[in-house]
């Protein structure tokens, strides 16, 4: 009961996403910095997890490269969506 | 379908946007950068594999050639790993406009040139006229060796462009067809089959870039020594 007091008074601009609870949400993203170096900072922030997570260890497999390349897949599709709809299934093209 | 057969070569942009941007930065990811001895294992092939290719690269010019050793090296993995990106379902591949390859092209070729001309004029300006020409061709033929030298970023800028777009086009063509006929079925397997090798034989677009760093070596060679 000790711990629960003192991890609710962590001030809500130094939580992390997965432990803001979801009335507080609001008021944390307006917290957040939205200065062009806030952001460049977040993109690096998740870059280095990503790559000290799967690529930066001992034995790196193939899924780090391949995430990277499905994610790219992915984004791609949705990017030529809006031309790619006309294309389902359909008796004549 | 032949609308939608050119839309993949249009440049990509996004409410206004300009995606090429990201997109051409994006191979530059996939190539981390580490100080350290030892790496994971991702750096380690790469290093490796650059090692191999500028060894049997860089082993022929002499000296004066040799400091465009990092300028090359960076051109055969950029176009490397562009082409390579290229062969994802869906993605663009900024290598098959030919504005970019005239960019990259032109610049090259023509610091090649002027540095054989500003440091070994006599022996650039030589060039023009092979040895041994009877005296009445020799007009002809410094047009024709003129002509030759300017046509060579040209044909570096449209040989990769044109290899690049037309395995593309040809991979989409053959999937067309493979799914256009799968409801008659023998035919299937075989086109099938074709695609698959056509797959595997695109993917020697790493052999483009080969040709493509290659030819410009030849060239910076020739233009430095001889």
């Amino acid at each position: 009961s000790q711990d629960s007091k003192m991890a609710s008074v962590v001030p809500l601009k130094e939580k992390k996403l997965l432990e803001v609870k979801l009335g507080e949400l609001p008021s944390w993203i307006l917290m957040r910095d939205f200065t062009p170096s806030g952001i460049a900072g977040a993109f690096q922030r998740g870059y280095y997890r990503y790559y000290n997570k799967y690529v930066n260890v001992k034995k790196g497999s193939i899924a780090g490269l391949s995430m990277v390349l499905a994610a790219y897949v992915f984004l791609n599709y949705c990017r030529s969506y809006k031309e790619l709809k006309h294309e389902r299934l359909r008796k004549y093209h | 379908m032949n609308e939608n057969l050119f839309a993949s070569f249009i440049t990509p942009m996004m409410f206004g946007l300009p995606l090429i941007t990201l997109i051409v930065l994006f191979p530059s990811l996939l190539f981390p950068t580490s100080s350290r001895l030892v790496n994971n294992r991702l750096i380690s092939l790469q290093q490796w594999m650059l090692q191999l290719v500028s060894k049997q690269m860089m082993s022929i010019p002499n000296t004066k050639g040799q400091t465009w050793a990092l300028m090359l090296m960076s051109l055969i993995l950029f176009i490397g790993s562009t082409n390579l990106l290229g062969l994802l379902p869906h993605s663009f591949t900024p290598t098959t406009q030919l504005s970019m390859n005239l960019g990259m092209a032109i610049p090259l070729w023509a610091g090649a040139v002027i540095t054989g001309f500003r440091n070994k004029t006599k022996a650039s300006l030589a060039h023009f006229l092979p040895q041994g020409t009877p005296t009445p061709l020799i007009p002809m033929l410094v047009i024709i060796e003129t002509i030759s030298l300017f046509i060579q970023p040209v044909a570096l800028a449209v040989r990769l462009t044109a290899n690049i777009t037309a395995g593309h086009l040809l991979i989409h063509l053959i999937g067309g067809a493979t799914l256009a006929l799968m409801s008659i079925n023998t035919t299937t397997a075989l086109i099938t089959f074709i695609i698959l090798i056509l797959l595997t034989v695109l993917e020697f677009a790493v052999a483009m870039i080969q040709a493509y760093v290659f030819t410009l070596l030849v060239s910076l060679y020739l233009h430095d020594n001889t």
